[in-house]
């Protein structure tokens, strides 16, 4: 397929290619960080993780018309108003929805599946009664719009080095929360050993409510994140909760390291065989790699040493 | 009718015992033995003479079914069909319903799962006992309720541009088939744009994959190259990959049939990634106004789409017609092609009755070979011996607002051909 194209012609198409990989890269930790959360350290299967995220993208829209409307001055800045008011929307959402339901069944973790899809069904519905069945099309500020040219032929989207960007700020948040925070060791100590951290005197139930609601509002983050890439419609969320999981468990469930490391495999992976294969093709590929690595290696990549 | 009327029909439909219906069918036939006449059609036409075949029809109504999602992933595309569906029987039913009986509508909801709408389609047929179904969306669901159809002998009129290869005596499709939709588009940017090469992209199920064969073959037959053909599953949400490979095979027309929401995902990236479509042609047979709201105008505007109908059509009809839509479904409503085509259901099926003096089955089939509607914001149709419409073809140029300008028509109907020799 190359043949007849210059050395700098290929040269500024695999530069690209591989800016899109790590564009992918990018939408996958922002996806899975937060069910690395609440997956991989509190054990809830939550299979309305989609829904949170499409929660987020709700906001967004809703804050774009407000302000276009309200405020039309704001109208550049509006994205992280939107965010900041995704992470608390989704964030409360996740919260009242672990005291209604998640708490009674912390010992159930397989009964968490069925809880939390049933729930993502409701709010699918939800959001199909309230915002209609019809996608709705988010409008974004012109300087997220277009592509920077790097030279004359490399060309790099503006949305995709936000989410770049983006995905950094918020990766390094949560490693200085998790493991720099006091508040991160009692969640780490409360996931570890549940009965212990409460003899110790931490309030689980509190720690739990809050760690819920934080992997929460970080998937209302990145879907306000995705209105950019994708489409906000009542079921959008289903098209990210496979690749969701894919992630946190081929990373190794307990491990946020494990969570990038994961993703930065199977972006990578997807990506250049995008290129060279078939779309179909290459995600096929792609999940064949991780069914057999997971069958060499259950526990996923990386690993948490625990003594059980 | 009002929605409220529509909701209750749905309530009581299931609540009936079939013992029930059939007592309270033979005392709606009562007064036609000469008590009470009803209206002088109905008198003129006794329900037993229009009815042979024990449908749901009295002397002064008619069931009809509205078989389509309204949950689910499809419900996205398949409300604008249910909307434009009950707009026609409200306007029918306004004029005097069809052979003098008002037509009363069971919705039931195919819940984006194909064997819900076999079964859906089972209960219309055998317990409700419907005259006609107007219904299903994608080819997985006509395929799926299309042996009830034949076995128990209904009608249903599907209103969806489809893949083509197939036609049934139950079925009037009043969407396009596959070569309807794209020979003529194909040939209208070969010689708009001297178009050359074609990079083809499409969602990874039998439409795209039969549409692009097509497309393929035609381009190919012209001397023309296919510089890449690519599919996605479903949903899929990242097209930078693909889209680096638009950009080192550099083809003079991208031709697109992504759909759902893989759609939003595909056209924000193209845009994001530099390529602009006042310069990059691209055509896409995927994409309707419905679509367009998702997408947002400004991501997709000066992109080409070819098929039958576009709301911004020019004619008396069809001004009527989107003036009726929005005074009924509000303002701020679009109409996409298929909507257009749920809307020829009805009046299809009520012209065909006329014309049969009669609901019964067979009849209607029989007769509805030659049924011209007049009337169709698309402009005249006609119903072809092969159940499926002669219809123009036109490609519009989409624009910023969410609609398209209409910068080409094909001069006469073409004729469809649901199995074209040499295409497959």
């Amino acid at each position: 397929m190359f043949e007849g194209y210059s050395l700098a012609e290929l040269g500024s198409i695999f530069a690209m290619q591989g800016f899109a990989g790590l564009i992918l890269f990018s939408v996958f930790v922002l996806m899975a960080l937060g069910l690395a959360i609440i997956f991989g350290q509190m054990g809830v299967i939550n299979m309305a993780h989609g829904e949170f995220m499409i929660l987020g993208a709700y906001v967004t829209y809703l804050c774009s018309n407000f302000i276009s409307t309200y405020a039309p001055a704001l109208f550049p800045a509006y994205f992280f108003i939107a965010m900041a008011l995704a992470f608390l929307a989704s964030g409360a959402l996740g919260m009242l929805v672990e005291w209604g339901m998640i708490r009674f069944l912390y010992r159930r973790p397989l009964d968490t599946l069925l809880a939390t899809w049933g729930l993502s069904l409701i709010l699918q519905q939800v959001f199909r009664s309230v915002f209609g069945a019809r996608e709705v099309g988010v409008v974004l500020p012109d300087w997220l719009m277009g592509s920077v040219a790097v030279t004359d032929t490399i060309e790099v989207p503006i949305n995709g080095l936000f989410v770049m960007g983006l995905t950094m700020a918020i990766t390094i948040v949560i490693y200085a929360v998790m493991f720099r925070s006091r508040w991160g060791q009692g969640v780490r100590a409360v996931m570890q050993n549940r009965v212990m951290a409460g003899a110790v005197g931490i309030n689980t139930e509190k720690v739990d409510r809050y760690t819920f609601g934080l992997g929460c509002g970080i998937a209302g983050v990145a879907g306000s994140a995705f209105t950019m890439v994708g489409s906000t419609g009542p079921t959008s969320g289903q098209l990210y909760i496979v690749d969701t999981f894919l992630v946190v468990v081929f990373g190794g469930a307990q491990s946020l390291v494990g969570t990038i490391a994961s993703a930065f495999t199977i972006s990578q992976a997807q990506s250049t065989m995008e290129f060279f294969l078939s779309g179909s093709t290459a995600k096929v590929l792609t999940l064949l790699t991780v069914v057999v690595i997971l069958m060499l290696r259950p526990q996923g990549l990386f690993v948490l040493k625990v003594r059980r | 009718m009002s929605s409220d009327k529509i909701n209750a029909d749905k309530l009581t439909g299931g609540a009936h015992s079939p013992l029930r219906r059939k007592l309270l069918l033979g005392m709606a036939a009562l007064p036609a033995i000469g008590l009470l006449p009803r209206g002088a059609l109905a008198q003129a036409l006794p329900t037993d003479a229009v009815n042979t075949t024990k449908l749901a029809v009295t002397d002064s109504t008619v069931k009809v079914g509205i078989l389509h999602s309204t949950t689910g992933t499809m419900a996205i595309s398949e409300t604008g069909s249910v909307q434009a569906e009950k707009l026609a029987i409200a306007q029918i039913n306004e004029m005097g319903g069809v052979l003098g009986r008002k037509i009363e509508v069971i919705q039931e909801d195919g819940a984006s799962d194909w064997p819900t709408f076999a079964e859906k389609a089972r209960k219309l047929l055998v317990e409700d006992k419907v005259a006609a179904v107007f219904g299903c969306w994608t080819s997985a669901s006509r395929k799926a309720v299309l042996p009830v159809f034949e076995q128990y002998n209904g009608m249903l009129y599907y209103p969806t541009f489809y893949e083509g290869l197939e036609q049934s005596k139950n079925v009037i499709y009043t969407g396009q088939e596959a070569t309807q939709q794209i020979l003529a588009g194909l040939d209208w940017v070969t010689k708009e744009k001297g178009a050359k090469s074609f990079f083809l992209i499409g969602s990874d199920y039998i439409w795209p994959r039969t549409s692009n064969k097509i497309a393929r073959k035609h381009i190919e037959m012209h001397g023309q190259k296919v510089v890449g053909e690519e599919y996605f599953p479903l949903g899929h949400t990242q097209f930078n990959s693909v889209i680096n490979k638009i950009k080192l095979t550099k083809p003079d027309v991208i031709y697109a049939s992504v759909v759902g929401g893989s759609n939003v995902a595909f056209y924000k990236q193209l845009k994001a990634a530099g390529i602009d479509l006042n310069k990059q042609t691209l055509m896409t047979i995927s994409v309707t106004e419905d679509e367009m709201l998702g997408i947002g105008g400004e991501n997709i505007a000066g992109a080409y789409a070819c098929m039958k109908y576009f709301q911004s059509l020019k004619n008396p009809n069809n001004e009527k017609f989107v003036a009726a839509f929005k005074k009924m479904w509000g303002g701020e409503s679009v109409i996409g092609d298929v909507t257009q085509a749920g809307y020829l259901g009805p009046w299809l099926w009520k012209l065909t009755a006329e014309k049969a003096k009669s609901f019964d089955i067979d009849k209607i089939a029989a007769a509805s070979a030659g049924i011209e509607f007049t009337g169709a914001p698309e402009g005249y149709v006609r119903v072809h011996e092969n159940h499926h419409l002669w219809s123009k073809t036109r490609v519009g140029r989409a624009r910023t607002d969410g609609q398209f300008d209409v910068v080409f028509e094909t001069a006469d109907l073409i004729e469809p051909n649901p199995f074209p020799k040499g295409y497959q």
